[in-house]
């Protein structure tokens, strides 16, 4: 009796999450992975509603750094990536887990900081002036901090990129003393983490620009090709993983590179901020190191 | 305070998303509720060897970490997983899964504890009326239906306020999985604390809500006996 009892919720249950998944599948969705930085400024949102309307489907925007959006695509969980590290991104082609990698936009990341510039780094190049951060905040840890994202996002791929320009070890830089610290959380937390601990901390533009209202720090250096940060948008393989939505990955990815996502890109926040918080990649591709296929439009990648 | 303008003029985004996270955890607990209840009642009325132990671990569980289970489902039913082919992560089935799991312990747990709480009289008189296992069972549980109701209640509590299944799993989709915590999370690191506030008084007021009500039931009950 007891057995049958527990034959029928193991039914219940099984038909209960049935139903619902049948639920959840009422028109297509398209499942993207992003970094926190195109969707906490609001990019995606905006991209979201216009795609939605005009291929009558859902974009499903899950946001989280670089790492975990790999991550997500290496398992299969989502269509298509929107990152920004290109050591990664080129990795994941190589494995056969992306189709084809699409330069979407672009922008600076900027070294930010309290405005009197306790470090000094004015007027440097990024990797001399995180070295001087270093010397600064091991000499004196509570007047020059240095606010890490700590997390495997880009921006953070990117910190580490600059530590090695600089000539150091980055796992002996992250222990080195309370100079350093990790925040482990995104780009608008990090900000915020570092805007009460008055620290340095290396921000992408449009996150940093987006926040800057309830922000007392300012961008001590910017610009350089260290600090160059290109979004690229793949869609996963469907060889790998034959439940990818390859056809609306595809779709997405070309109107992205459309003129019209293009233009959606290079004019988003001029009303908000009086500057975009993107350049659109097309046009450019050259300057930010993309070779002509990976600007080519429509991405010639198949779904087999 | 604009925390409470967005809420009196309903702004469309807040109702949205409170709705939706009362659906979800609403479902979750009672889904856990269909299989933890009849599942307290065989645990409390068997005898078996290790009982007291299950009994212990069940309760040690009450304070599971959310995100530990996040993390169990997440590996679950993501597509390399072996539950992948369901195609659950990233949606609110999923959501309702994995919150389902992580309140069964304290489902299963304080059915446990009703049930014992109704005096051997009544198993007694059932069973020298000939009733079966599963009828002594639905009779207790009948008996014991105001504490059985308050843990389906605070399942739902602990499913609506919980935070690390519902991002790990929902994604914190906008318009399709995003609910009240996981807002507050995302408002939150984005600077909108009056949109937060907003979402957490909600919050707040929705336990207010379900504990009034547990109240006049058990009220009641106590009324009539």
């Amino acid at each position: 009796m007891a057995r049958n009892f527990l034959k029928m919720a193991l039914v219940l249950m099984a038909l209960s999450v049935l139903c619902s998944a049948a639920w959840a599948v009422d028109g297509e969705r398209l499942k993207v992975a992003t970094t926190t930085s195109l969707q906490d400024t609001g990019l995606l949102d905006l991209i979201k509603d216009k795609f939605d309307e005009k291929y009558n489907v859902s974009l499903d925007v899950v946001s989280g750094g670089t790492g975990i959006a790999i991550q997500y695509g290496e398992r299969g969980d989502v269509d298509v990536l929107m990152v920004h590290d290109k050591e990664r991104e080129l990795k994941f082609i190589k494995d056969e887990q992306g189709l084809e990698r699409r330069c979407i936009a672009y922008n600076y990341f900027l070294l930010v900081g309290p405005k009197d510039d306790p470090a000094g780094i004015k007027g440097m190049n990024a990797s001399s002036a995180m070295a001087r951060i270093m010397e600064k905040g091991l000499a004196d840890p509570a007047k020059v901090m240095f606010v890490s994202r700590g997390d495997n996002s880009g921006t953070h791929a990117r910190e580490k990129l600059i530590w090695k320009k600089a000539g150091y070890n980055y796992s002996a830089v992250n222990t080195s003393g309370p100079w350093y610290i990790e925040a482990g959380q995104g780009m608008g937390a990090t900000l915020n983490m570092a805007n009460e601990k008055q620290a340095y901390t290396i921000s992408d533009m449009s996150t940093f620009m987006a926040y800057q209202g309830n922000l007392t720090l300012v961008p001590i250096i910017d610009g350089g090709s260290d600090l160059l940060n290109v979004y690229v948008a793949m869609a996963v393989n469907p060889k790998k993983h034959p439940n990818v939505n390859c056809k609306l990955a595809n779709e997405f990815i070309n109107y992205l590179v459309s003129d019209e996502g293009q233009d959606l890109i290079a004019s988003y926040g001029t009303e908000k901020f009086g500057t975009p918080l993107f350049s659109a990649a097309s046009g450019s591709c050259e300057l930010i190191g993309c070779s002509a296929a990976e600007c080519a439009v429509p991405t010639s990648a198949s779904c087999w | 305070m604009r925390a409470l303008d967005l809420i009196a003029s309903r702004d469309p985004q807040v109702v949205e998303i409170t709705l939706r996270a009362i659906f979800i955890s609403l479902s979750s607990a009672f889904l856990a509720g269909v299989i933890c209840i009849p599942l307290g009642g065989i645990i409390e009325f068997r005898r078996f060897w290790g009982k007291r132990a299950l009994i212990n671990l069940i309760q040690t569980f009450y304070s599971l970490p959310t995100v530990t289970v996040g993390l169990l489902v997440f590996l679950l039913i993501s597509r390399s997983g072996p539950l992948g082919g369901l195609n659950l992560l990233f949606s609110p089935s999923g959501m309702i899964f994995g919150q389902a799991i992580l309140v069964s312990p304290i489902m299963i747990g304080l059915t446990i504890t009703a049930l014992a709480g109704v005096g051997s009289p009544v198993r007694d008189t059932a069973k020298s009326l000939g009733a079966t296992e599963m009828q002594i069972i639905i009779t207790v549980i009948k008996e014991a239906r105001v504490a059985v109701i308050a843990a389906v209640l605070l399942g739902f509590g602990r499913a609506l306020s919980e935070v690390g299944v519902a991002m790990m799993i929902g994604g914190n989709i906008r318009g399709y999985t995003r609910v009240l915590t996981t807002a507050i999370a995302l408002e939150t690191s984005m600077g909108n604390l009056e949109l937060s506030m907003a979402l957490g008084i909600i919050l707040i007021c929705i336990s207010l809500a379900v504990n009034l009500l547990l109240n006049r039931f058990q009220g009641r009950q106590e009324w009539r006996s």
